[in-house]
């Protein structure tokens, strides 16, 4: 089930949308996030309505739609961060290799030692390279070759190369584009399974969100990468699978990503992934 | 309007000379407001010097100027010497045969409020902002902080009163018994504990907007990471927040060096160099509403000593001010 590039010369979709993502995949890949009947609710109003959705291992699966289809919120109910909304409330099942993440006997502090997350505005720690990268370390009482470790991290963030000399000096002395890639190896460092991406390239220029979309394509190497994005262009050239959500916080299509683009079962898919709306 | 008249015609008007006029207009009037301020800390600071002069010398400041300009008259005449002011350890300035001048003690009482009171406020205040930023609800803290806010407001003499009638019978008394300590109406612990308490608000309050102003994206990157409500408020807020947090605490330091009221009641009028914090003391501020109650004969050194006094709590809160101000600008910045 390969997501290959697609000669075919009936494409329905006349867009510049090029799908070119080939990963070597197993022929089916196991299943790390499921969610079932995700309801999200800010107060009265409802962000995401009834999702399900099957997350594969190590592979890049994106999440488009339109500003304000819950994308992000989605995005916050895989490791819990939605806790951090006093208004928010979850319901339905959401399991982590099986295991309900909204059960009780969850702590949402050791769930997200396993999933890591990188935002969409790079958010260094006022402190050095070197603490901003074994932040997460200390904080999971991972104290044994810290240095090693650091090292590993931020030449898995190909930062390494760029600052491994400089490790004392201060994470916000970095330019943007580092500054995430510095995050991204903050969110590694501790060797989670999953790594969420909320926009990690929105703020970024665009020799710099290149950057980070080369490492994207390594990291799924190692990890199971979900990314929301705004771009569909990024979507379709990092993604293995793209999930199309829609106002209202429905999740309207999940499929391979060259499937999406070029021969999306649903109307409104097709709609917005050619610009009509959104 | 005619588009005849070329293209500049209709940014063209008499308004600007008007208005430029009512910019300077204005600016004159701001600039005469804040000058006020400016202008009276100077006065200040001349009439303490004046003053303090007279006490050192047997004449005033410009006094001893004018004397030099018309008769050459060069070296005054000493009344009290600086190096006595500084360093003697006796102050009884009403002594009828042998008055002495050292401050030390009235500076000592000072600092062994001031200090005492900083034990009480840094860890409560700081405490409180914690809670208040990081840990209570919205709901919860709508309420909360104004509440804080109108602790700040209530009168230092109320404050004294409260000392006098609660802390020092319900909370000193029974210490001194239990350290079998002699305690009388008035204690320099009293006067710390009730300065302590009254500068929680400020310590609080200033400290709890510098937390708050932590961007929210540090606290998720921590939170993201597995880290727990404390390890981000002690990790990530506190540090971010630190130079306000260290503004508060010398904010605090400078009120209660200026304290007057609620010293004066609380820790008494005896200057004593101690240190034992049951002693009745006597701070510089009570020193100085102290006198003005008493008969003194304007000019006599025991008078101008009120001054002397004054310019040296002048310097020290001065001092306060600009280690606040070196302390802002070189932690200033640490978060974006």
């Amino acid at each position: 089930m390969a997501s290959n590039t697609t000669n075919d010369t009936e494409s329905l979709i006349s867009t510049e949308v090029s799908v070119d993502r080939t990963h070597d995949q197993p022929a089916s890949p196991e299943t790390v996030v499921e969610a079932t009947d995700i309801d999200v609710y800010y107060g009265d109003e409802q962000a995401l309505d009834g999702i399900d959705i099957e997350i594969p291992e190590r592979q890049v699966t994106a999440i488009i739609g339109p500003s304000g289809c819950g994308k992000s919120t989605f995005l916050r109910c895989v490791n819990r961060m939605n806790d951090q909304i006093d208004a928010c409330r979850v319901s339905g099942e959401l399991d982590f290799h099986d295991k309900n993440v909204y059960d009780d006997d969850v702590d949402p502090v050791a769930l997200r030692r396993k999933i890591g997350m990188v935002f969409q505005k790079p958010n260094p720690f006022p402190k050095s390279i070197r603490d901003n990268v074994a932040y997460g370390l200390n904080v999971q009482g991972k104290t044994e070759g810290v240095d090693e470790r650091v090292e590993r991290a931020l030449r898995g963030a190909a930062l390494w190369d760029e600052v491994g000399d400089q490790l004392d000096s201060s994470g916000l002395d970095l330019s943007g584009g580092q500054q995430q890639r510095l995050c991204i190896a903050r969110a590694i460092a501790p060797d989670p399974e999953v790594l969420l991406m909320d926009e990690p390239t929105s703020a970024l220029d665009p020799v710099a969100a290149s950057k980070v979309e080369d490492l994207i394509d390594e990291l799924v190497e190692e990890y199971t990468v979900i990314i929301v994005t705004h771009n569909m262009q990024q979507a379709a050239r990092i993604s293995d699978k793209t999930a199309v959500f829609l106002t209202g916080g429905e999740l309207v299509e999940f499929d391979d990503t060259a499937t999406i683009f070029e021969d999306p079962a649903d109307e409104r898919v097709e709609d917005y992934i050619t610009g009509k709306f959104g | 309007m005619s588009t005849e008249t070329g293209p500049d015609s209709e940014i063209i008007g008499d308004g600007a000379d008007a208005d430029r006029r009512r910019n300077r207009r204005v600016r004159r009037l701001l600039f005469g407001c804040t000058s006020i301020t400016v202008l009276t800390t100077v006065a200040i600071f001349a009439v303490l010097f004046d003053n303090a002069f007279h006490f050192f010398y047997d004449v005033r400041f410009h006094e001893w100027l004018v004397g030099l300009v018309t008769e050459f008259r060069l070296v005054p005449e000493q009344r009290v010497a600086i190096t006595e002011f500084l360093l003697d350890t006796e102050w009884r300035p009403s002594h009828a045969d042998d008055p002495r001048f050292g401050i030390l003690p009235l500076a000592a009482g000072t600092l062994l409020i001031t200090v005492g009171a900083a034990f009480v406020s840094i860890p409560i205040g700081t405490a409180t902002a914690l809670y208040l930023s990081e840990y209570a609800r919205p709901g919860t803290r709508k309420y909360l902080k104004p509440t804080l806010e109108v602790l700040a407001g209530v009168p230092t003499i109320v404050y004294g009163f409260f000392a006098l009638t609660f802390i020092t019978p319900n909370i000193i008394g029974p210490l001194a018994a239990a350290l079998g300590q002699d305690v009388g109406r008035f204690s320099a612990l009293s006067g710390a504990i009730v300065v302590g308490i009254m500068t929680i608000p400020m310590v609080a309050s200033i400290s709890e907007d510098a937390m708050s102003a932590v961007p929210d994206e540090l606290r998720n990157g921590a939170y993201a990471l597995g880290a727990s409500k404390y390890t981000v408020s002690t990790s990530v807020v506190l540090p971010a927040s630190i130079s306000g947090i260290m503004a508060s605490y010398i904010l605090a330091v400078s009120r209660a060096i200026g304290e007057t009221m609620a010293v004066a009641l609380a820790a008494g009028v005896t200057p004593r160099l101690t240190a034992n914090p049951f002693a009745e003391i006597q701070t510089m501020t009570a020193f100085m509403v102290d006198s003005t109650r008493s008969t003194m004969l304007v000019g006599s050194v025991e008078y101008q000593s009120l001054f002397a006094v004054g310019l040296a709590l002048f310097v020290m809160t001065l001092a306060a001010n600009l280690v606040n101000d070196y302390v802002k600008r070189s932690y200033r910045e640490e978060y974006r």
